[in-house]
C-alpha cells in the first residue's frame, strides 16, 4: 500500500517538468522584466574601459599610422591570414561586393546601391588602412561591419582583398608559361 | 442455491486481469510516444513571428552564410540572434518601405527589442555550446535540418535527450570535414562511416554521455 502511494505520488509529480524546464533566471537574450528596456542583457557602462578595450595600438585600431593611412598591415600577412580572409570575405562582403569583388553580389541584384568594384584604378590605389576603415566605420551606402566583423578578422579581409586585386590585374607575362597557353585558349576556369 | 454469476464468467475474469496488463503497458506506451511526438515536441511546427523573416529566401535564395547574421556561432555557447542593426544592414535600402518590415524600423527608430520567439528552446538544465559543435565538424544542418527550405523556422529535430545521445553515442554516424559545416545543403557521403570514424580521430572528438557534460 505504501509503495502504491508513493507510485501515484510520481504521478502527481510528472507535472512539474516545465518549471524545471523554463526557470527564473536570465539565459541569452531573455526577456527581462527588471530593467527599463527589457533586456537581460546589459550594455557597457558609460566611461569604463574592459580589459582589452583599451585599443593602444593605433594602426591594428584604426588602420592609420599618426592621422594618415597606413599601407601596412599590423599583423603578418601569411597564408593562413589570407584563407581566414577568404573565409571572411564570402561570409561578410560577397553578398554586395561579389565573390570577385566587382560589385555584383545578390544583395546588389535585388536592388541595393552597388559599391565600385575593387579593380578600378581609385581602389587599387588605397592603401591597406583605407580598406580597414571602410569596414570599420562603413563608407557611402555601405553600413559599418563593426559589431560583426572583430578587428583581426578586418584585417584578414583586406589582405584577402588585395589578394582580388592583384588576381585580377595581372600582366600576362607574369604568368607561369605553361599556364598561360591555357589562358589564351580562354579555358582556364577562375 | 443457484449460481448468481455463470460459469462462463471465470474465464472472463481471468480474460479481464490478463487484459489489464496489456491495458496498463498500452496506456504507458501511448504516454511515451505522445511524449515523442511533434504535439508535445513542437517538431516540424512553424513558430509565428513578429516578422515573417524567412531562411529559405534568405539563406536557399540569397545565398547568404549562417555566420553573417549568428555572428558569434564559432566563439560562443550561443549562435547570437542578430541585432535589428544587421536586418538594417540591407533592408535600409531593399523592400525599405514593405509594411511586413515596419516592426523592424520600428526596432531601429526606437531602440527596441524585437521579441524573436524562440524555436530551438532547449530546457535551462540543459547548457548546449554552439561553438564546441561546430567547430569539431558537426553541420548546422545536423541539427537545425534544411533552414534554407524553411519559410518559417520550425523545429527539425524533437531535441529530446535521447535525440542527443544519438550523437554522443556514435559521433562518427553525424560529422563531416570541417568546411562543410555550414553548408546548409550538405549531404552525408555513402562511406559515412569510414569519414566519420577518420573524422572523430582527426578532430578529437570523445563519445561524452556523462550527466555533467550538458547538465550542471
Amino acid at each position: 500500500m505504501k509503495r502504491l502511494c508513493v507510485l501515484c505520488g510520481m504521478f502527481l509529480l510528472i507535472a512539474c517538468r516545465r518549471d524545471m524546464q523554463d526557470q527564473p533566471k536570465y539565459r541569452p537574450f531573455r526577456k527581462s522584466t527588471f530593467f527599463g528596456d527589457e533586456r537581460s542583457a546589459r550594455p557597457q557602462v558609460a566611461g569604463t574601459v574592459g580589459r582589452g578595450q583599451l585599443h593602444e595600438d593605433n594602426l591594428l585600431f584604426s588602420g592609420k599610422s599618426g592621422t594618415v593611412f597606413a599601407d601596412t598591415f599590423p599583423v603578418p600577412v601569411d597564408e593562413a591570414l589570407l584563407r581566414r580572409g577568404q573565409e571572411r570575405y564570402r561570409i561578410y562582403c560577397s553578398p554586395c561586393h561579389g565573390l570577385l569583388g566587382r560589385g555584383d553580389g545578390m544583395v546588389v541584384r535585388r536592388g541595393y546601391r552597388p559599391p565600385s568594384s575593387f579593380h578600378v584604378e581609385r581602389l587599387r590605389a588605397q592603401p591597406a588602412g583605407y580598406f580597414f576603415d571602410a569596414i570599420s566605420h562603413g563608407f557611402g551606402a555601405m553600413p559599418d561591419y563593426a559589431a560583426q566583423i572583430p578587428v583581426r578578422d578586418r584585417w584578414a579581409i583586406v589582405a584577402y582583398v588585395r589578394a582580388l586585386q592583384l588576381s585580377q590585374n595581372v600582366p600576362l607575362a607574369d604568368v607561369p608559361a605553361d599556364e598561360r597557353a591555357e589562358l589564351e585558349k580562354g579555358t582556364a576556369t577562375p | 442455491m443457484s449460481q448468481t454469476f455463470h460459469h462462463s464468467t471465470n474465464t472472463l475474469s481471468k480474460l479481464s486481469i490478463f487484459g489489464a496488463l496489456f491495458l496498463v503497458v498500452g496506456a504507458l506506451w501511448v504516454t511515451v510516444e505522445v511524449n515523442r511526438s511533434p504535439y508535445v515536441t513542437q517538431e516540424g511546427v512553424a513558430r509565428e513571428q513578429p516578422v515573417p523573416f524567412s531562411h529559405q529566401h534568405h539563406v536557399g535564395g540569397m545565398g547568404i552564410d549562417c555566420r553573417y547574421c549568428h555572428t558569434s556561432v564559432e566563439v560562443s555557447a550561443t549562435a547570437g540572434i542578430p541585432p535589428t542593426k544587421t536586418c538594417m544592414n540591407c533592408h535600409s535600402q531593399i523592400w525599405s518601405n514593405s509594411p511586413m518590415l515596419e516592426p523592424v524600423r520600428a526596432s531601429f527608430r526606437n531602440d527596441t527589442s524585437i521579441e524573436w520567439t524562440k524555436v530551438n528552446d532547449l530546457p535551462d538544465f540543459v547548457y548546449f555550446d554552439h561553438s564546441a559543435h561546430v567547430n569539431r565538424g558537426v553541420g548546422c544542418s545536423t541539427c537545425h535540418g534544411r533552414v534554407d527550405r524553411m519559410p518559417l523556422m520550425a523545429q527539425a529535430a524533437s531535441l529530446q535527450m535521447e535525440w542527443c545521445l544519438q550523437c554522443h553515442r556514435q559521433p562518427e554516424r553525424y560529422v563531416r570535414p570541417q568546411a562543410a559545416v555550414f553548408d546548409a545543403a550538405y549531404e552525408p557521403p555513402a562511406d559515412q562511416r569510414a569519414l566519420g570514424s577518420r573524422l572523430v580521430k582527426e578532430y578529437g572528438i570523445h563519445t561524452r554521455t556523462s550527466c555533467s557534460t550538458c547538465h550542471r
